[in-house]
């Protein structure tokens, strides 16, 4: 009676008796524990240390740990976070703090032994910069899973985040390059991604289209559209429609100058701060306001939102649009943050990254966001890790964030629960 | 007491007049006899009623209408696209013939191409019969067509399968890069004799891709986890897993850089069923016979039997005694090594050796070929067909009109677009409501 | 179709009027209507004399019309204020619209304390139970101060205390001058609270009624004819235990003991009918006897083997017949064909299958002699199931779960929602499964049809048997005990004298 099976009972019949959440996830973090202590321990180099810089090179403050002797420590800190939740019988309430730590320790546990085990000169690793990576990687995840969040809440599936990224990122390079701003790319990818979110509303709200299917849809047509318009185009030349500048960097004045903390938050260019600004309001407005509440309602019950006068199609139609404003910015951003090139699939799997991330962050924008954040910075582990020559394939350390997407809907973590109406079409009446 | 009781068949009495006393007071009826519609009344004679059932919207005259409306946007892109076109458009009111004849010729010029590289160019025909080319050359539209309908039958098959079940599979790409990986381990770890070679990489190609595709049913069965999310997820898994694979050691073409297996043997290729160095190869003949069997399994077998039934009303089947689980389980084994035969048609048919991209985007492709087959087998056969031929002849429009081949995923979306809609393009053409050409598939809504 | 006929309804202020009918009466059309989420295809609304045009649930409001739906319009995931204040939400900020919840909760508590409504604002919804949730729904609409309510069958899912606990807040609403429209198909209830009554039929008002009307004439007037549903049958010839079932426990979806030690027997060649208010155990008993829902505790066996722990599959092969209480949902496929439905869980076996393959032929063969046999109507065993009317759509199960020999027959609800000759024709077949020696166990939350089959009437109450009595014991002692009450007041007096 531990597991519950779809087949014998759609429903949580009994709760779990012994292998509660906790316990479960206690005996993964204590065997993935010794795993670390022992592999990481064997890979980690005996006499060198790992160095961590708080800075984007090798100069500045740093501390340093020894190499195997820290990876094997903090491989059994794992262990000890998954002893004391299987032991401890007030687990639930330390839940979240216990796999927090655990989380950290097994990362400190990989980069101890890489860092220690890299050849000579390249022992260190630039904190701040990583850092900067992390956040740099999880800025279109964010904008994605944010947009995710908002057609979800109301009830719309939205697969095609990944089509309506690489739409935006197609019309702000060719704009930005036309009317030669990047300000004029970044509305104009907004204006793509609403585009998709018209059509996503359309013919899922008026013709009640199997919303997943016409994600897919959606996803061929971005790609088509852009693939076809780019070769008209773009690759001819290139100097009329594909040469965006790039968005200026606006450094905050005095918290910029901050070390450690002023490169990290401080030093960004007007996207980056603009989407966790959006990401907090649209968290608050959801949980604390009006609109969110009614949103919410249409998400989880529409029938029950229509008997008290809520506009239900109405409320959806403004609220997919909205979010294929904020994913089209998006979009914009994969060109415009660097001054790059459009190329052809440039947003590569990114949609679906961000729709990981709004999955594992449990349709919460604030969760959503922390996800992108871990999955930036998963990504950034992966470079750096490239870059000092480990022997950990990098396309193992790409996989992660799917993987963990996985464990979390199969429910091994605890329980990820959609909006009950999420993708159901409202028919009055 | 009853105060008052109305005989049966009359609306109300008179002698209750709501509203003297009432405060609220309500008062609701029905439709009136519905009045036949006009075009009803009185048969109209045989011809006109042959053309009334076929502008009514049934699935062949949505299909049809489908493809021309996405063939109408798809020329407006061309001319948008084309500078002399929006040039001619430019002095428009000066002399809109040119602005029209311009449009004409470049839409009629892709178009034609299309046609040409997808089915036959009658150029090579008069050639073939005045002996100035080959046979071959005639025939190598349709080598092309059936070359790229191949692995798609394959993944349109896997897609139309787990539908049936009620599954959403979007993870016929995946399952077609593990089946491909898996093949081609054994198409060039092993060297066995000719025949022998070929069935044991096929099957381990069936394999690969079945036990790819049980991951996602098992979960789904075992936790719940939405087959959607999970096969999204795993394709990219497999798409990283796949391009690790490719450089490691005892994998890699020990004489090439760059990241590529070595070239599966000869004796575990799929053999051309053409002369004159045309790609067409046994993989269309599978899929034909896949196919067939998939038509069997769903309509004939007892397996068919109750995959049809869970995935049209899971709970009845359960109350009738059926495990859903199971179903669930084996629906996405069975779909796993269509979609992995799939992938293995591609390696042994063209490709011959493992690249990070070497199954292209056949898994997706299958998605809209399955959709566009109303997850029927011989449905996914002409919607493989269809695409097929539009790939074949996007190639030539890409080289002989200047038109990327690009196009022509616009024009799959468009279709399968239209056809998901079957009401806009009722609406659009002013059809009568008919047997809806909706889309019979039974994916679960929601997460 | 037409659902209302030309109805006309007056509600006088302050005013509690029931509208009284049979499922499918028109009843909730009616007050759909009225609360704006249908529109009329002719007539008009008169609130305080002057003609109002309801377009939705907006405008009823605004008219001071409120509903409590059948199924809760409450968003299970919120808390008791917010699914109160939604839609006209007690907000800070102009447009921005930040909830004030500090005030919602306030408001909350007003009104519940004004009528006696007891519940805590900060709750969420799905955690509590449904006689609570229904609480809150009232407290909805009257924090919108509606002038008239409309229960929607209100009572259907309540427990007897919970039912009490309604009328009395009902009671209360009534003193504090508003009208309530109280649509039930429960004579007892009516009698009990309303001031006048108004009964439909098929769509149109059949009679007004003051509640002095006795139970017999309001039936009458409800059904139409009187209906004798008893049917012929021979004494019970009782033969062997067929089913066992002894201390079962079984959980509901909630993790709730929904059937809490139920001991039973079922004899070859008897009907033992299980009479109970929906929602006592019932389903979650069977589901369980069918392998379809573990157990958690007891034993059941079927001619001895042990029925517990069995896959539906090898329950079903073990010679047991299962009319499930939901037919649409449980019992067929309705985009299937009637010979498909007719072999959905034979198909395996021979002669219509083997492991491996369908014999198509065969199947074909046994429908078109099915929908003979059992007078299913229809133009072809190739239709749809979804096509044919309920009645027919039932006899297809009929005709599925008898066409084998049968040790056990399970029958729930085998006649909910059919029209009266297929009901005839049901109530005969189970009656013949009785006689070729079958064992019959039949749900049901119609008291006349368990008095009508049963041979053995058990009484289901909170996942218990508290009795078991003879088909013959009087309608009422059965009510009563269908009510939780073993002991009826007379007999007491009667002991005393």
């Amino acid at each position: 009676m531990t597991t519950t099976v779809v087949d014998e009972a759609p429903h949580v019949v009994v709760r779990p008796g012994f292998w509660t959440r906790e316990r479960r996830t206690g005996a993964v973090l204590v065997v993935l524990g010794l795993l670390a202590a022992v592999v990481f321990g064997l890979l980690a180099h005996a006499d060198a240390s790992a160095k961590f810089v708080l800075s984007e090179n090798a100069e500045g403050p740093s501390f340093s740990i020894p190499g195997r002797t820290g990876a094997i420590a903090f491989g059994l800190i794992v262990t000890v976070a998954g002893v004391l939740l299987l032991a401890l019988s007030t687990a639930k309430r330390w839940f979240g703090l216990l796999v927090g730590v655990a989380v950290v320790a097994l990362v400190f546990s990989l980069l101890c032994s890489q860092i220690s085990a890299a050849s000579e000169g390249l022992q260190f690793m630039p904190v701040v910069n990583v850092t900067r990576q992390s956040i740099g990687y999880s800025v279109p995840l964010v904008f994605g899973a944010l947009a995710g969040v908002l057609c979800e809440r109301t009830g719309v599936i939205n697969v095609a985040i990944e089509g309506q990224l690489l739409l935006g990122a197609f019309s702000a390079a060719m704009f930005a390059t036309i009317a030669a701003s990047v300000w004029v790319g970044v509305i104009a990818g907004g204006a793509a991604g609403v585009a998709v979110g018209a059509l996503l509303a359309f013919f899922a709200i008026r013709y009640r289209v199997d919303q997943v299917i016409l994600g897919v849809i959606l996803i061929v047509l971005c790609t088509g559209l852009t693939g076809f318009m780019f070769e008209r185009f773009m690759a001819s030349d290139a100097e009329t429609y594909n040469a965006p500048a790039q968005l200026p960097v606006w450094e905050i004045p005095v918290l910029g100058g901050i070390p450690v903390l002023g490169p990290i938050l401080f030093r960004w260019n007007a996207l980056v701060y603009f989407v966790f600004i959006v990401g907090i309001l649209i968290h608050f407005g959801l949980f604390g306001t009006r609109w969110g509440l009614r949103t919410r309602s249409v998400g989880e019950h529409p029938t029950a939102a229509d008997t008290v006068g809520i506009r239900v199609l109405g409320l959806r139609y403004w609220n997919v649009l909205v979010a294929g404003l904020i994913a089209g910015i998006g979009g914009s951003y994969l060109v415009l943050d660097a001054g790059f090139q459009f190329s052809k699939g440039m947003s590569a799997g990114k949609g679906f990254i961000a729709l990981a991330a709004m999955i594992f962050g449990r349709w919460n924008p604030v969760g959503a966001m922390l996800a992108a954040l871990l999955f930036g910075f998963v990504e950034a582990l992966q470079t750096f890790l490239s870059a000092i020559g480990s022997p950990i394939p990098s396309q193992f350390l790409s996989m992660a964030p799917y993987l963990i997407t996985i464990v979390a809907v199969a429910g091994l973590v605890g329980r990820v629960r959609a909006p009950a109406a999420d993708g159901k079409p409202y028919v009055k009446g | 007491m009853i105060l008052g009781q109305e005989p049966e068949g009359s609306a109300s009495s008179p002698d209750k007049a709501p509203v003297s006393t009432g405060q609220v007071a309500s008062e609701t009826a029905a439709t009136a006899l519905r009045t036949p519609d006009p075009d009803e009344v009185g048969g109209p004679p045989a011809g006109n009623r042959f053309i009334a059932a076929l502008w009514s919207a049934n699935t062949v005259t949505v299909t049809v209408l489908s493809l021309f409306l996405a063939m109408v946007i798809g020329g407006v892109l061309i001319c948008l696209s084309d500078p002399t076109v929006t040039a001619a458009y430019g002095y428009f009111f000066a002399a809109p013939g040119d602005a029209i004849a311009a449009s004409w010729t470049a839409v009629s010029e892709a178009y034609a191409n299309l046609f040409k590289g997808a089915i036959v160019d009658p150029a090579a025909v008069t050639g073939w019969l005045d002996g100035e080319n080959t046979i071959w050359l005639a025939l190598y539209p349709l080598s092309e067509t059936l070359t790229y309908t191949a692995p798609l039958v394959f993944t349109g098959l896997a897609v139309a399968l787990a539908f049936r079940g009620g599954l959403f599979n979007i993870g016929a790409q995946g399952q077609a890069i593990i089946g491909a990986a898996v093949a081609g381990l054994v198409g060039f770890g092993l060297h066995l004799p000719p025949v022998v070679h070929l069935v044991f990489t096929l099957v381990a190609g069936a394999i690969g891709g079945a036990a790819y595709g049980f991951v996602p049913g098992f979960l789904k069965a075992r936790t719940g986890a939405h087959e959607v999310i999970t096969t999204i997820m795993l394709n990219y898994i497999a798409l990283y897993f796949l391009s690790w694979l490719i450089v490691q050691d005892g994998v890699q073409d020990p004489n090439r850089t760059d990241a590529i297996s070595k070239p599966v043997d000869e004796n575990a290729l799929l053999p051309k069923l053409a002369g004159g160095d045309l790609r067409v190869h046994l993989g269309i003949l599978l899929g034909v016979a896949a196919v067939v069997g998939v038509g069997w399994l769903l309509n004939r077998s007892t397996f068919g039997f109750e995959l049809r039934a869970v995935g049209l009303n899971p709970d009845a089947a359960r109350t009738a005694g059926m495990s859903v689980a199971a179903t669930y389980t084996g629906t996405m084994v069975i779909a796993g090594a269509l979609a992995g035969l799939g992938g293995t048609t591609v390696l042994l048919g063209t490709a011959g050796a493992l690249t990070g991209s070497v199954v292209g985007n056949i898994g997706f492709d299958g998605i809209t070929v399955a959709l566009l087959g109303r997850g029927k087998p011989w449905g996914v056969l002409l919607a493989a067909l269809l695409f097929g031929a539009l790939r074949a002849g996007g190639n030539r429009m890409q080289s002989f009109s200047g038109i990327p081949v690009d196009l022509v995923d616009v024009l799959t979306a468009l279709i399968v677009l239209f056809i998901a809609a079957p009401a806009l393009v009722r609406s659009v053409f002013r059809l009568r409501a008919g047997r809806t050409g909706r889309l019979e598939t039974t994916v679960a809504k929601g997460w | 179709m037409v659902a209302n006929d030309h109805i006309d309804l007056t509600v006088e202020p302050g005013e509690i009027h029931a509208l009284l009918g049979e499922n499918g009466a028109g009843k909730s059309t009616l007050m759909n209507v009225l609360y704006g989420l249908l529109q009329p295809d002719e007539g008009e609304i008169l609130i305080n004399d002057e003609p109002h045009h309801i377009k939705g649930p907006r405008d009823a409001i605004s008219a001071g019309i409120g509903m409590v739906h059948q199924h809760f319009m409450l968003v299970p995931v919120f808390t008791v204020a917010e699914n109160v204040m939604l839609g006209a939400e007690r907000a800070r900020g102009g447009p921005l619209g930040m909830l004030d919840r500090a005030r919602a909760r306030r408001d909350v508590r007003e009104v519940a304390e004004r009528y006696g409504l007891q519940v805590n604002p900060a709750a969420i919804v799905e955690d509590l139970p449904v006689g609570v949730q229904q609480r809150v729904e009232i407290i909805k609409a009257l924090t919108r101060e509606v002038e008239l309510l409309i229960l929607d069958e209100p009572t259907a899912v309540l427990t007897p205390n919970e039912t009490a606990d309604l009328l009395e807040v009902m009671r209360s609403l009534k003193a504090a001058g508003k009208s309530i429209v109280f649509i039930t198909h429960k004579l007892k209830e009516v009698k009990a609270i309303a001031d006048r009554i108004t009964v439909v039929r098929r769509g149109r008002t059949v009679g007004t009624a003051t509640p002095d009307a006795s139970e017999a004439e309001l039936a009458s007037l409800m059904v139409g004819r009187q209906v004798m549903l008893r049917v012929e049958k021979a004494p019970a010839q009782p033969g062997d235990v067929v089913l066992a079932v002894d201390g079962l426990a079984v959980a509901d979806e909630r993790g709730h003991r929904a059937v809490d030690g139920v001991d039973l027997e079922v004899r070859a060649g008897e009907v033992l009918g299980l009479a109970g208010v929906q929602g006592n155990g019932q389903t979650e008993l069977i589901e369980a006897l069918m392998g379809l829902r573990p157990a958690l505790a007891g034993s059941a066996t079927l001619k001895g083997e042990p029925l517990l722990g069995r896959r539906t599959k090898d329950v079903l092969g073990a010679g047991v017949g299962y009319i499930p209480e939901d037919r649409s949902v449980d019992g067929l496929i309705k985009e299937f064909t009637i010979a498909e439905n007719l072999v959905l869980d034979t198909y395996d076996r021979e002669p219509f299958g083997s492991k491996l393959a369908l014999r198509l032929d065969r199947i074909e063969a046994a429908a078109k002699e099915r929908v003979e046999e059992f007078d299913v109507r229809t133009p072809s065993h190739e239709a749809n199931v979804g096509t044919l009317s309920g009645g027919n759509q039932q006899k297809v199960i009929v005709a599925r779960e008898m066409s084998r020999p049968l040790n056990l027959l399970v029958a729930a609800q085998p006649t909910r929602g059919v029209d009266v000759g297929s009901i005839e024709f049901i109530h005969k077949r189970v009656i013949a499964a009785r006689d070729a020696g079958a064992g019959v166990l039949v749900i049901s939350s119609e008291l006349d049809e368990v008095i009508s089959l049963a041979d053995r009437i058990a009484v289901m109450y909170r996942g218990r048997i508290i009795a078991t009595v003879p088909a013959t014991e009087s309608r009422e002692r059965i009510g009563l005990l269908m009510a939780g009450i073993t002991e009826t007041p007379t007999e007491t007096e009667g002991s005393g004298q």
